[in-house]
């Protein structure tokens, strides 16, 4: 559905079938379409049969990294005498993503029975969803649903009267991008400096509490039920033909500057193209899309024609030098200072970087500081040069990836468009030298 | 860069004590201590309730005090250092008095391009707020700029406290400002 939008006849809602529907909030109305099911039906399964059916599914990680979640869920071994658990992350921040609030604000039951569904399946007994400080809205209706559940005994020491414990719990950030990162957001729910971690040990094997964990994103999790209810086959159903490493649906947020901004939610192999101008409406009247970020502004520019060959799944974004990522959507237009925007995006990473490594507390500032300077038109030929030796230096060497996130939008930007940075820098060459007379 | 440059507070004269100079009365008492007792439950560690517990000071007192601060750590078994140094990573705790109404624009690139910079004005017009992150001289506006709230589809959302409003224009700044005077 494209919320707030009716939903398009090209869409395919099955996450988002119920936004907009204010009944579908409470355990009745979430009953009635069928929820918990699923959760009941999984409760009567082996944890082992569980993940089969999410790795036959296809399902891949919908945060951001792509990675199966079925063999995610794989690797945490049972029996091992150890408490596990299971982390939601719902600190949704990547600039252009606003996809994890609607489904907590419109179907939170969805969330809090995918979360049961994948604890039960890692042998956990308690979920924490972790959402970000700011989502007040989402964590209130989360709260909701969770105290409805445990109300009707969906929840608790005896789950659904399976004699299983199945604990959810909302924890509330404080205002930090970086928490959305797996292992920093480990050390926030411990109560620590949201700091990332140095892997080996992969959450796996020692996550929060020091204990094996799994961390989901929202919308992972909430694809799980309806792949139980449905079967793995269905699920691989959405997808191009050629390509069966994508499957599903998939959400995608879009913003900027397009005429019907929203959630719009697609089969993975959908034309980029057809999304951007039917879907979505295109551009505003009299403008035209200058510059197209297909997946929060960690993912690297496109052109209009790279955007327009694209087609919507893992692979087909990474074709067209981009990648998938959360799908945050962001459309730049030919109004726009695009050099304004990419600097605005460092500033982003400078103020958001945890400041553990040296490249990225002083590379994204140090950027900030450059591209500012260009967009206000004092900038130097040379300061393009110095602008890819700091991403260079950015990238590949830190411990988690907010700094090469940092350099990827000037890298893009500089490649691609070039001509923005430098018209700006040769208005200002021109004013320094004054005509002869 | 400044801390205002990125977004945050600027601290008034005196913030040794509460508000108004008064000594520390203690936050978890009553129904607050019990309700932070159940939080515990919820975790295999005392440290893992920092969070919610800090946020229950800031809802209750508005900011976070040093003396909140150290009280939380007695609850918790941390040391007070260790509390501000959570306290301090974290941009939504106000380690200073703030106005009566928090207002958080959000500037990002996506809402950058849809206008974000002109909503920033008008909140700094219509408040009487000098410049961003120094509170209004009537105590009721503070007004900063906020990295990317996760609305960017209803530029550009602004946070009032706990109040989530999307799609505010210039034009809408005024009116929406009448609901809290």
């Amino acid at each position: 559905m494209g919320y707030p939008h009716k939903p398009h006849a090209r869409e395919t809602p099955v996450l988002s079938q119920y936004f907009g529907d204010s009944d579908a909030r409470t355990l009745d109305g979430w009953r009635t379409r069928g929820g918990y099911a699923a959760f009941e039906r999984s409760l009567g399964m082996a944890p082992a049969d569980i993940v089969s059916v999410v790795k036959d599914s296809g399902l891949r990680g919908r945060g951001g990294a792509g990675f199966p979640t079925g063999v995610k869920w794989s690797f945490m071994k049972p029996g091992d005498g150890k408490p596990h658990y299971l982390c939601c992350n719902a600190d949704e921040s990547e600039p252009g993503t606003f996809k994890d609030r609607e489904i907590m604000r419109w179907t939170p039951h969805a969330l809090v029975e995918g979360c049961a569904i994948g604890a039960h399946a890692i042998g956990a007994e308690t979920a924490y969803i972790y959402i970000r400080g700011e989502f007040t809205e989402p964590i209130a209706r989360m709260e909701a649903a969770i105290k409805e559940a445990y109300a009707a005994g969906i929840l608790g020491k005896n789950a659904m009267g399976s004699g299983k414990t199945v604990n959810v719990w909302v924890h509330r950030g404080a205002g930090a991008y970086i928490c959305g990162e797996e292992t920093a957001l480990m050390n926030s729910l411990e109560g620590r400096r949201g700091n990332p971690r140095i892997k080996p040990p992969f959450p796996a094997v020692a996550g929060v509490f020091g204990q094996p964990t799994t961390i989901n994103n929202v919308e992972t999790l909430v694809a799980v039920p309806p792949i139980l209810n449905n079967g793995a086959d269905w699920y691989k159903k959405f997808s191009r033909s050629d390509n069966p490493k994508s499957t599903g649906t998939k959400l995608y947020s879009v913003c900027g500057n397009i005429a019907r901004p929203g959630n719009y939610e697609v089969p993975m192999g959908f034309p980029f193209k057809d999304f951007l101008y039917d879907l979505c409406g295109g551009p505003l009247p009299g403008r035209k899309f200058r510059a197209i970020i297909p997946g929060g502004i960690s993912v690297p520019i496109q052109t209009v024609s790279e955007a327009e060959a694209s087609l919507m799944d893992y692979e087909g974004f990474v074709a067209q030098g981009t990648m998938l990522g959360s799908g945050g959507v962001i459309v730049v237009d030919d109004a726009q200072n695009l050099v304004k925007f990419i600097a605005r995006a460092a500033r982003f990473f400078a103020h958001e970087s945890c400041a553990q490594c040296t490249q990225c507390r002083e590379g994204t500032a140090w950027t900030t500081k450059i591209l500012e300077r260009i967009a206000a038109g004092e900038g130097t030929t040379e300061d393009l040069d110095t602008l890819l030796e700091i991403a260079d230096n950015m990238t590949g060497k830190t411990i988690c990836v907010l700094s090469d996130s940092c350099a990827t939008p000037v890298v893009s930007g500089l490649k691609k468009f070039r001509s923005d940075f430098e018209s700006l820098i040769k208005k200002k060459t021109h004013h320094l030298v004054p005509a002869v007379a | 860069m400044s801390i205002r440059e990125m977004g945050g507070v600027e601290a008034p004269a005196d913030t040794s004590h509460g508000r108004h100079g008064e000594p520390h009365q203690p936050v978890f008492v009553g129904t607050r201590k019990q309700e932070l007792d159940e939080l515990l439950t919820r975790y295999p560690s005392k440290m893992a309730a920092l969070l919610p517990a800090l946020w229950m000071v800031q809802h209750d007192r508005g900011w976070v005090s040093e003396d909140a601060m150290a009280e939380v750590a007695g609850l918790l078994d941390l040391t007070p250092a260790y509390v501000k140094g959570v306290v301090t990573f974290y941009t939504m705790y106000h380690q200073h008095p703030v106005g009566t109404y928090f207002v958080q624009v959000c500037t990002t690139s996506p809402c950058q391009v849809c206008g974000a910079e002109e909503v920033v004005e008008a909140f700094l017009r219509h408040t009487g707020c000098q410049e961003l992150g120094v509170t209004s001289p009537d105590d009721k506006f503070t007004v900063i700029e906020v990295e990317c709230l996760g609305a960017c589809g209803f530029a550009t959302p602004v946070m009032v406290n706990e109040d989530f409003i999307e799609s505010v224009t210039p034009e809408g700044v005024a009116e929406l400002l009448s609901r809290y005077k």
